[in-house]
C-alpha cells in the first residue's frame, strides 16, 4: 500500500480491511507519516564552506592519480 | 576532470547524507565522501554503464562507510547484516494514533534531534535500506544493487525499518490527549 506495489485485487481487499480495522489503519497512516517526516527533514546538511573544502580536496587527490 | 567535477557537484550532498547516516560521525563522514569520490574516479574505467552511475557511486560510498565504522570499532567486523534478526517492530505495539501535525509539537532543532536519535538506533542493515529507499529515493532494484542484497531482502528490511522507526517515534508523536489519559491511568 505504501509503495503502490499491490496488485489490484489485493489492493481492494486491503482497502476493505482498512475500512474495518482501526489498528491496521493507524499502523498504516503512522508509518506513512514516518516516511514523510524523514523525507522532508534534512538531517545532515552540507554547508557551503565544507562543500567547497571537500571539492578542493577531492579534485586535488584525483589529479594525483 | 571538469566532467568529473560536475559529477561531484551533482552527487556530493547525497553521498554526504548517506555517509553520515552510516558512520554517525561528522569527521568520518567527510573522509568517506572524499574516499568514495576518489575511489570512483580511480575505477571509472571499470564502470561499465550497465547501471546508473549514481547507484554505482552509492555502492562505493556504502562500502567506504562500513570500512570506516570497522576501523573505529577496532577488530570488530561491521556489516549490513548485523542485528537484522531482531523482532523489534515486527508487531506494532504502540497502537495510539499520532497527533494530526506531529511537526508542530516540537521546535525545528528539537525535531531534528529526535529524528536523528531515532534513526541512529536502528541496526545498520535496516538503517541503510531505509535511507536509500525512503530518504534518497532509490528504487528497490537500485537499493539492492547498491547494497549487494536480493530484492526480497531489501523489501523485508525496509518494512522492518519503517515499523521500528514508527514504533520508536510513537512515544514522541502520539496524540497528547491519549498520552495524558494513559499517564493518568498509571
Amino acid at each position: 500500500m505504501l509503495d503502490q506495489d499491490a496488485a489490484i485485487p489485493l489492493r481492494a481487499d486491503l482497502e476493505q480491511h482498512l475500512r474495518e480495522c482501526e489498528h491496521c489503519e493507524i499502523t498504516l497512516s503512522t508509518t506513512r507519516k514516518t516516511i514523510q517526516i524523514y523525507r522532508s527533514h534534512e538531517l545532515y546538511e552540507l554547508p557551503d564552506d565544507l562543500r567547497e573544502r571537500l571539492h578542493k580536496a577531492i579534485l586535488a587527490k584525483c589529479r594525483k592519480c | 576532470m571538469a566532467a568529473y567535477e560536475k559529477l561531484v557537484r551533482q552527487y556530493d550532498r547525497q553521498v554526504f547524507r548517506i555517509a553520515n547516516h552510516i558512520v554517525q560521525n561528522r569527521e568520518d563522514a567527510e573522509d568517506v565522501v572524499q574516499d568514495a569520490f576518489l575511489k570512483a574516479y580511480e575505477k571509472l574505467n571499470q564502470f561499465q554503464g550497465n547501471s546508473k552511475f549514481y547507484t554505482w557511486l552509492v555502492r562505493i560510498a556504502v562500502n567506504e562507510a562500513l570500512m570506516r565504522l570497522r576501523k573505529r570499532r577496532t577488530g570488530r567486523m561491521v556489516s549490513i547484516d548485523e542485528d537484522v534478526e531482531t523482532d523489534e517492530g515486527s508487531m506494532p505495539r504502540d497502537l495510539a494514533d499520532w497527533s494530526p501535525d506531529p511537526e508542530a509539537l516540537y521546535g525545528q532543532s528539537e525535531m531534528a534531534d529526535i529524528l536523528r536519535k531515532t534513526i541512529q538506533g536502528l541496526p545498520p542493515g535496516f538503517r541503510v535500506v531505509f535511507v536509500l529507499r525512503d530518504v534518497e529515493g532509490l528504487s528497490t532494484e537500485e537499493t539492492a544493487e547498491s547494497l549487494g542484497l536480493s530484492i526480497p531482502a531489501v523489501k523485508s528490511r525496509l518494512l522492518r525499518a519503517r515499523l521500528q522507526l514508527r514504533e520508536r517515534l510513537s512515544r514522541y508523536f502520539k496524540r497528547r490527549d491519549l498520552k495524558q489519559a494513559q499517564d493518568g491511568a498509571k
